[in-house]
């Protein structure tokens, strides 16, 4: 087990080394200079000069990426150009709103897809299984920035009940932060249930041919003691394995949404600082979001390897 | 104990609903136990899963099967849930798959104890213990789950399973197909040995002759969905009178001497069984009346007519049926079979 844990930790490492060196390299083809846009368009040269000096960006490029990756060592990732704080600062304030949000959207993702898609998949070829594939069809369609302004229509400007947009922080307590949060988590969550109750539907209707399914009717249990304690617990492999995609993505992928709800989360972050060549901040954040990828791949496998015996190692 | 009575399924496919169970009818006593022989597609596990009411969605069913005087393709679910795993155990012929992959061997086997048994946790864990003991894994700990078990371990807890609750009768579908030979041997053996202990009816399902010869009291030999020669296992062996038993029989490895011969052709699809009978096509003895009606169970020898070569064609459509079908209970044990043309009786 130890041995096994020691592994990941060195594939964690080296992934996430890849991961920097890919996007140092990246950022440093794309054209844009940080320093010409903080200064502007009528910055005086040697101004220029004294500043991409003091931001270390006139040293070779070896070296910035050397001064970058042992900064980040000793727990220093640098300072925001265009923010002028600390990325780790950054991050946190960002983090506290984009890891309750991905939470709360992938808990309810999961929450509709699950019994959406095993009560479709046990009544395959039924008007009820078609009309709700119908639907998951259309919320697979629907991009989730225009779902959100239906959402706000309806429930923060029709129905007042959910503010339509902003995030006031924990500070207030807990129900103020989440109350802002249902909707876009709403937003995000439901075009992900559709694909994730297609998945699971199709998951379960393979299970549901399996010869243990059989035993076990045979057995003398009934139809849904079958599907329920036999068939779905066999389709969750694929279930878990998407879940885990879809939250990797959740965390910072949701940028349109975050603008369309004005919340600061950390989509927003990794766009502005692209769009204003805040290197030290994409690059923190790349890496970042690389580690969490890995580590919500690592917790997939331990559910799966906790779901199926078959893939748990010897000695573990 | 168990009457079969023609029994008809047909299955909804492409273009419309298609037979492929014909008017099949046996008897199973308490303690008997039967063998059902026929290549793939001949319509042995169809009559099983009818029997269990588990036939896939959309078949359609004619004919009755009484169990105790119940006639089960009558039955309500619960009523049905109440009797599968509790008076009629079911063995599988794939181990590897009919087990759940991710339930140890142990919860596979006591759930049936706990559902129908209503026993509590350690009761039917103590049970299930004495019940792979029983099916010789006495040595396997029952937290181990299917993939850590072999083909032949898998099928001992297959029927461990199935004989959890003390069942009435016993259904097993080829439940030594996928093992390898001595495997065979030792499971068959135990079936065996396990009907004789607690006096259950075995049904026993498979393509194998020799499987039977060896095991069953009667045997039943079906094609295309219809039985063709049924009786006492002795007579049948002794005088096989339809030339797909006798196909059947050669194609086997057991036939001493010789090497076995396969039958040309395969049985026809369901939606391509021709008008006559379903062998005609296959068959070494086929004639033209053959290929006309379907030829009914009828009890060996023939009397007067039919018999011998070049039997009027005309003569046998005009009376498609030498004499009504056996009913079950007297069919038990005399031999009957379903040709115009039978082998003669050596």
């Amino acid at each position: 087990m130890t041995g096994y844990f020691l592994r990941r930790a060195l594939v964690l490492l080296s992934t996430l080394l890849a991961a920097s060196l890919v996007v140092f390299v990246v950022l440093q083809v794309l054209p844009g200079d940080p320093a010409a846009l903080m200064l502007g368009t009528g910055a005086r040269p040697d101004t220029l000069a004294a500043l991409r000096h003091h931001l270390g960006l006139d040293a070779p490029a070896w070296l910035r990426y050397l001064r970058w990756i042992f900064g980040i060592l000793r727990g220093d990732f640098g300072i925001s150009y265009t923010y002028n704080v600390p990325v780790a600062e950054l991050v946190r304030q960002r983090s506290a709103l984009s890891v309750p949000l991905a939470l709360l959207a992938i808990v309810l993702s999961t929450a509709i897809a699950i019994p959406v898609g095993v009560f479709a998949a046990a009544r395959r070829g039924s008007v009820r299984d078609a009309a709700l594939m119908g639907a998951a069809q259309v919320g697979v369609a629907i991009p989730n920035f225009w779902l959100g302004i239906l959402l706000i229509l309806l429930f923060a400007i029709h129905l007042p009940w959910l503010p339509a947009s902003g995030f006031p922080g924990w500070g207030e307590g807990l129900w103020p932060g989440l109350r802002a949060l249902i909707l876009p988590a709403l937003a995000l969550a439901l075009p992900q249930a559709a694909i994730l109750a297609r998945v699971t539907r199709a998951a379960v209707i393979e299970t549901l041919g399996e010869d243990f399914v059989r035993t076990a009717r045979a057995k003398g249990l009934t139809r849904g003691a079958a599907l329920w304690r036999h068939a779905v617990p066999n389709a969750l492999i694929p279930v878990v394995t998407l879940i885990g995609l879809q939250f990797s993505f959740l965390l910072a992928g949701t940028v349109i949404v975050e603008n369309v709800f004005t919340l600061p989360g950390l989509g927003r972050l990794v766009f502005q600082a692209i769009a204003q060549r805040d290197l030290i901040v994409v690059q923190d954040l790349v890496v970042l979001l690389a580690g969490s990828v890995i580590l919500v791949n690592f917790t997939v496998d331990l559910a799966a390897a906790a779901i199926d015996p078959r893939q748990r190692r010897p000695g573990a | 104990m168990l009457a079969v009575e023609n029994l008809s399924v047909s299955l909804p496919m492409e273009g419309g609903r298609v037979p492929v169970l014909a008017d099949v009818s046996f008897a199973l006593a308490r303690g008997e136990s039967v063998g059902l022989v026929g290549e793939s597609g001949s319509g042995k596990s169809m009559t099983a899963l009818a029997i269990m009411g588990l036939l896939p969605p959309g078949a359609a069913t004619s004919g009755r099967v009484l169990f105790d005087g119940r006639d089960l393709l009558a039955a309500a679910e619960p009523e049905l849930c109440a009797i599968r795993g509790r008076r009629i155990g079911m063995v599988f012929q794939e181990p590897m798959t009919a087990l759940n992959p991710l339930m140890s061997i142990g919860a596979q086997v006591t759930e049936p104890l706990r559902l129908h048994l209503r026993l509590g946790r350690a009761e039917a864990e103590a049970r299930a213990r004495r019940l792979l003991a029983r099916v010789g894994l006495a040595q396997i700990d029952p937290h181990r789950h299917p993939h850590q078990l072999s083909g032949g371990q898998r099928q001992r807890v297959v029927i461990a399973i199935a004989l959890a609750c003390g069942p009435e009768l016993l259904i097993a579908d080829e439940p030594t197909t996928a093992l390898d030979v001595t495997m065979q041997a030792q499971v068959l053996d135990l079936l065996g040995e396990l009907a004789a202990e607690q006096g259950l009816a075995l049904l026993l399902i498979t393509h194998d002759l020799g499987v039977v010869s060896a095991t069953a009291a009667r045997v039943m030999v079906m094609y295309a969905g219809r039985v063709v020669e049924a009786g006492g296992t002795g007579a049948v062996f002794a005088a096989m009178a339809h030339p797909y038993t006798r196909a059947l029989f050669a194609a086997s490895p057991h036939e001493a001497g010789g090497r076995p011969a396969p039958i040309p052709g395969q049985v026809p699809d369901p939606q391509h069984r021709p008008p006559g009978c379903a062998f005609a096509p296959r068959c070494p003895r086929a004639q033209r009346d053959c290929v006309a009606t379907v030829p009914v169970l009828s009890p060996l020898p023939f009397k007067g007519r039919g018999l011998g070569e070049g039997s009027a064609c005309g003569a046998s459509a005009a009376s498609p049926a030498p004499s009504p079908p056996p009913s079950p209970a007297s069919g038990r044990g005399s031999h009957v079979a379903a040709c115009f043309h039978p082998h003669p009786a050596p």
